[in-house]
C-alpha cells in the first residue's frame, strides 16, 4: 500500500512534466504534420534561458520570460524559414527540424559549455511539503503538479472558449477547409508553433532544475515525447493527457513490480530453469527494461490501433 | 628606389619563411611525439576537452623540468569520436609519423580494438613499434585475458575501483543498495562489488540489485522508493552522467537518507548537478581530488593545482595524467633513447614517487598501474570547492597500492 500511494504520486509527477512537453508537440504536429524534431530542443532552451534569467532576476521571472523567450524564437523559426520549407512539403519540414536540433545542441555547447549548468530548484520550493511514509515529498514537485494542471486548464480554454481556439480546432481536423474558409491559415501556423515553443520552454524551465540541465537533455527526451504523440493520438489534447500519464505510471510501476516472465509462469505451473529455451530473457526482471516498455507499446499501439489512443486522424 | 623597396620586401620574405620552416622542422624532430585519442566532439566531447587541457598543463610541467632524454614531449590529438574504427585511424597517423606513443583514455571497446591494433602492428613492423599508454579505459580484462606487453594501463581497473568502494564501507553499514547500467561496464561493477563484499565484508547484506537501461531512466524517484523499502544504509553505484546525477538528486529530493557510493561523482560536472545537497552523503571512488594535498601537507602539490585552478574554469582531477609522463620520462631516461622497444623494457616493474608522495608500481606481469585510490566525501569547509559550489572533496577513506595488488590471470607473449 504504501508503496503503491508513492508511486502513484511519482507516477503522476513524471507523466505531467511529460504532459507538458508533448502538448506543445502534439499541437504542432496535429495542426501543422510538422514531426517537430527540434521541440526538445525548445525544452532545452527554456532550461538555459531560465538558468540565465534567474541568476540576474531571479526564478519567479525567469518562469514568464523564458518560455516567451523559447515562443519568439519559435514564432521567429515558422516565419523566416518554416515556412519556405512547408513549400517542399512534410518530408523536407521534417529534415529541416532535424537539422535545427543540431544546431541548436551546438548552439547550446557553445554559448553554455559543455558541463551540466547549476540550474537550482529556487529556495522558497526547495523543501518538503508533506511526508509520506517516512519519504518527503518534495514541494517542487507539488509545483510542478500545479504548473502543469495550470497549464492544461488554459489550454483547454484556450481551445474552447475562444475564437482563434475555435480556428486551431478547426484546423485541427480539418486543415484544408480552415483555408478556404478565408483564415489567414499562415498566420494561425506561426501561432501554433510559437505556442508549442512557449508549452516546450515552459516544460524547460520546470524540468531543467528538477532534473539536470546539461546540452544532452534535449536528445534524451526527444524520443520519450514523441512515443507520447503518437500513442495518444493525432489531434487529440486529450489523449495526449491520457497518453502522458499512462506513461508516466507505466514507467514508475515498471520499477517497482520485481516480476518477470519466468514469474508468472511459474504461477501457470511452468518452470523456468537454466535448460529452458530463452531462459535469460523469460528471467529478466521487469525493472531492468521498465523504461523501454513506452516503446514497446508504441510498437503496439501502431500494430493494432495506428491513430493512437484518442486519435481522430490517421497518421 | 620602388625596385629596391621590393626587392628588400621580397629578401626579408624569404629569409623569414626559410627561417620558420626550419624552426617547425628542428622542433618537430627534437620532440617526443605522442597520439592523443579520444572523443573530442559529439556527447562525450566533454571529457575530451578537459583531458587535454590537462594533459597541456602537465606537459608544461614534465618539459619544464628537462622532458625526456635530453628532448620535450609534444601531444597530437586526434578526435576518435568515441569510434573504434577512428581510434585506429589515429594508431595509423601515429605510427606512419614514427610517434613512440599512443594514449586513450575513454572507452574499454576503443581500448580493446587498439590493444589488437598495436599488437599487430608492432609485429609486423619490427623497426616502427609503438606504445599503448591506455589512460582510464577500466575493464578488468584488458590486463588479464586481453593482456599485451605493448599495453600499459596506468589506471585501476574496474575490479580495484569496486575493492576501493568496499573497503570504505564504514562497519556499521550492514545493508547495501546496489544500482548500475545495464551495459558491460555495470555489470563488471556489479559483479565486482558482489564479490568483494563477499570476501571483505561478508557481513554486509545485499539487499537490491538492480540494472537499468544505460540513459534512459528520466525519473528515478520510484527507484528511491524501492531503495528505502529494502532499508539500505547505503547505496552503490557505478552509474556515470544523468544516470548518476539525476539518482542522486531524486534521492536528495524525497530525503532519502543513506551514504551514496559513487564512481563518478567527482568529474566534470557531477558538483554542479549534486549542488548543495549533496553535502555529506555523495561519496567517490578516485584517483585524486585537490585537497588530498592539503589534508597530507604536500605543499608543492598543492600550488601546482592551485595554478591550475587559477588558468582553468574547472577542477584539476588528473593527477594520474601527471603520473603517466613521469613514467614515460623516467622508462625513456632509464633506457637512454625514446624508442618504444627499450623504454617499453624500461617501464615494466618500474617504482617512482607520484605527485602524493606515493610509491606507484607498473606491475610486470599484466602492465597495470599499482597506485593509491581514495574515497572521498562531498563536504562543506574544504579549502578547495568544486566547480565553483562552495562544496569540496573530503578523504574519507585512503587505500595503499599493496592494498589494491589483485591476482591477475594474463599470459603475456613478450617481444623476443
Amino acid at each position: 500500500m504504501e508503496v503503491l500511494l508513492v508511486s502513484l504520486l511519482n507516477g503522476l509527477v513524471y507523466g505531467m512534466l511529460l504532459f507538458m512537453l508533448a502538448s506543445g508537440l502534439t499541437l504542432i504536429f496535429s495542426m501543422m504534420g510538422v514531426l517537430n524534431f527540434a521541440h526538445a530542443s525548445m525544452y532545452m532552451l527554456g532550461a538555459y534561458f531560465a538558468y540565465s534569467v534567474s541568476r540576474v532576476i531571479g526564478f519567479w521571472p525567469a518562469l514568464v520570460l523564458a518560455p516567451i523567450l523559447c515562443g519568439a524564437l519559435g514564432a521567429l523559426i515558422e516565419m523566416y524559414a518554416l515556412r519556405r520549407v512547408h513549400r517542399n512539403g512534410h518530408i523536407a519540414e521534417l529534415l529541416f527540424t532535424v537539422g535545427l536540433a543540431f544546431i541548436i545542441e551546438k548552439g547550446v555547447q557553445m554559448a553554455w559549455g559543455l558541463l551540466a549548468v547549476p540550474y537550482r530548484v529556487p529556495p522558497v520550493l526547495d523543501r518538503a511539503l508533506f511526508h509520506i511514509y517516512g519519504s518527503n515529498f518534495h514541494a517542487y514537485r507539488g509545483f510542478m503538479l500545479l504548473i502543469s494542471v495550470l497549464m492544461f486548464v488554459a489550454i483547454w480554454l484556450l481551445l474552447t472558449r475562444t475564437r482563434i481556439g475555435l480556428v486551431i480546432q478547426a484546423a485541427l481536423t480539418h486543415p484544408e477547409m480552415v483555408g478556404a474558409l478565408g483564415h489567414n491559415v499562415p498566420r494561425v501556423f506561426t501561432i501554433v508553433f510559437a505556442g508549442g515553443s512557449v508549452l516546450a520552454g515552459l516544460a524547460g524551465v520546470i524540468g531543467g532544475n528538477y532534473l539536470v540541465t546539461e546540452p544532452s537533455m534535449a536528445a534524451t527526451m526527444g524520443p520519450i515525447v514523441f512515443v507520447v504523440v503518437v500513442f495518444g493520438g493525432l489531434g487529440s489534447l486529450a489523449g495526449c493527457f491520457i497518453a502522458s500519464l499512462i506513461m508516466g505510471l507505466v514507467q514508475t510501476f515498471a520499477v517497482v513490480v520485481d516480476v518477470s516472465f519466468a514469474d508468472l509462469l511459474a504461477r501457470l505451473g511452468i518452470q523456468v530453469t537454466a535448460s529452458t529455451p530463452l531462459a535469460e530473457v523469460l528471467t529478466i526482471p521487469l525493472p531492468r527494461v521498465g523504461a523501454l516498455l513506452p516503446y514497446l507499446m508504441l510498437i503496439l499501439v501502431l500494430l493494432i490501433k495506428p491513430r493512437g489512443l484518442m486519435g481522430t486522424r490517421d497518421t | 628606389m620602388r625596385q629596391l623597396k621590393r626587392l628588400i620586401c621580397l629578401l626579408l620574405a624569404g629569409v623569414l619563411t626559410l627561417w620558420t620552416g626550419i624552426g617547425t622542422v628542428g622542433a618537430q624532430q627534437g620532440t617526443i611525439k605522442v597520439m592523443y585519442t579520444d572523443p573530442l566532439s559529439g556527447p562525450f566531447a566533454q571529457v575530451g576537452d578537459q583531458n587535454l587541457q590537462q594533459f597541456k598543463y602537465i606537459l608544461d610541467y614534465i618539459n619544464g623540468r628537462g622532458g625526456a632524454v635530453g628532448r620535450k614531449f609534444e601531444l597530437v590529438s586526434f578526435d576518435n569520436k568515441s569510434q573504434p574504427s577512428e581510434a585506429l585511424l589515429a594508431l595509423k597517423s601515429a605510427t606512419d609519423q614514427n610517434m613512440p606513443v599512443i594514449m586513450q583514455c575513454s572507452g574499454s571497446n576503443i581500448a580493446a580494438a587498439l590493444i589488437e591494433g598495436v599488437d599487430k602492428h608492432n609485429e609486423r613492423n619490427p623497426n616502427n613499434r609503438i606504445v599503448y599508454v591506455n589512460c582510464g579505459a577500466v575493464a578488468t580484462e584488458l590486463t588479464n585475458e586481453k593482456c599485451s606487453y605493448w599495453h600499459f594501463r596506468m589506471d585501476a581497473h574496474v575490479g580495484m575501483k569496486a575493492e576501493t568502494m568496499v573497503r570504505a564501507l564504514p562497519k556499521d553499514v550492514t545493508k547495501v543498495y546496489l544500482l548500475n547500467q545495464d551495459y558491460l561496464f555495470g555489470q563488471s561493477v556489479q559483479h565486482d562489488v558482489k564479490a568483494f563484499l563477499a570476501k571483505l565484508r561478508p557481513d554486509v547484506k545485499v539487499v537490491g540489485d538492480e540494472l537499468i537501461p544505460l540513459g534512459k531512466v528520466k525519473d528515478f524517484s520510484p527507484y528511491i522508493t524501492k531503495i528505502k523499502a529494502a532499508g539500505a544504509q547505503a547505496l552503490l553505484t557505478g552509474n556515470w552522467g544523468p544516470d548518476m546525477t539525476l539518482l542522486i538528486k531524486s534521492g536528495m529530493d524525497s530525503g532519502l537518507d543513506i551514504r551514496y557510493y559513487t564512481m563518478y561523482a567527482h568529474l566534470g560536472g557531477g558538483a554542479t548537478a549534486i549542488g548543495p545537497a549533496g553535502n555529506g552523503k555523495v561519496r567517490s571512488v578516485m584517483a585524486f581530488h585537490e585537497n588530498i594535498a592539503v589534508e597530507t601537507g604536500k605543499t608543492d602539490t598543492e600550488g601546482w593545482t592551485k595554478q591550475f585552478r587559477s588558468s582553468h574554469d574547472f577542477d584539476f582531477y588528473a593527477a594520474g595524467f601527471r603520473t603517466i609522463f613521469e613514467f614515460l620520462q623516467a622508462a625513456m631516461n632509464k633506457a637512454g633513447s625514446a624508442d618504444p622497444v627499450k623504454f617499453a623494457a624500461a617501464l615494466e616493474g618500474l617504482t617512482i614517487t607520484d605527485m602524493l608522495g606515493h610509491q606507484v608500481t607498473m606491475r610486470k606481469a599484466d602492465h597495470q598501474i599499482l597506485s593509491e585510490y581514495f574515497v572521498g566525501v562531498f563536504s562543506k569547509g574544504v579549502k578547495y570547492d568544486s566547480e565553483k559550489t562552495g562544496l569540496g572533496w573530503k578523504t574519507e577513506t585512503t587505500v595503499l597500492p599493496k592494498d589494491l595488488d589483485q591476482p591477475n590471470t594474463c599470459n603475456m607473449k613478450r617481444p623476443s
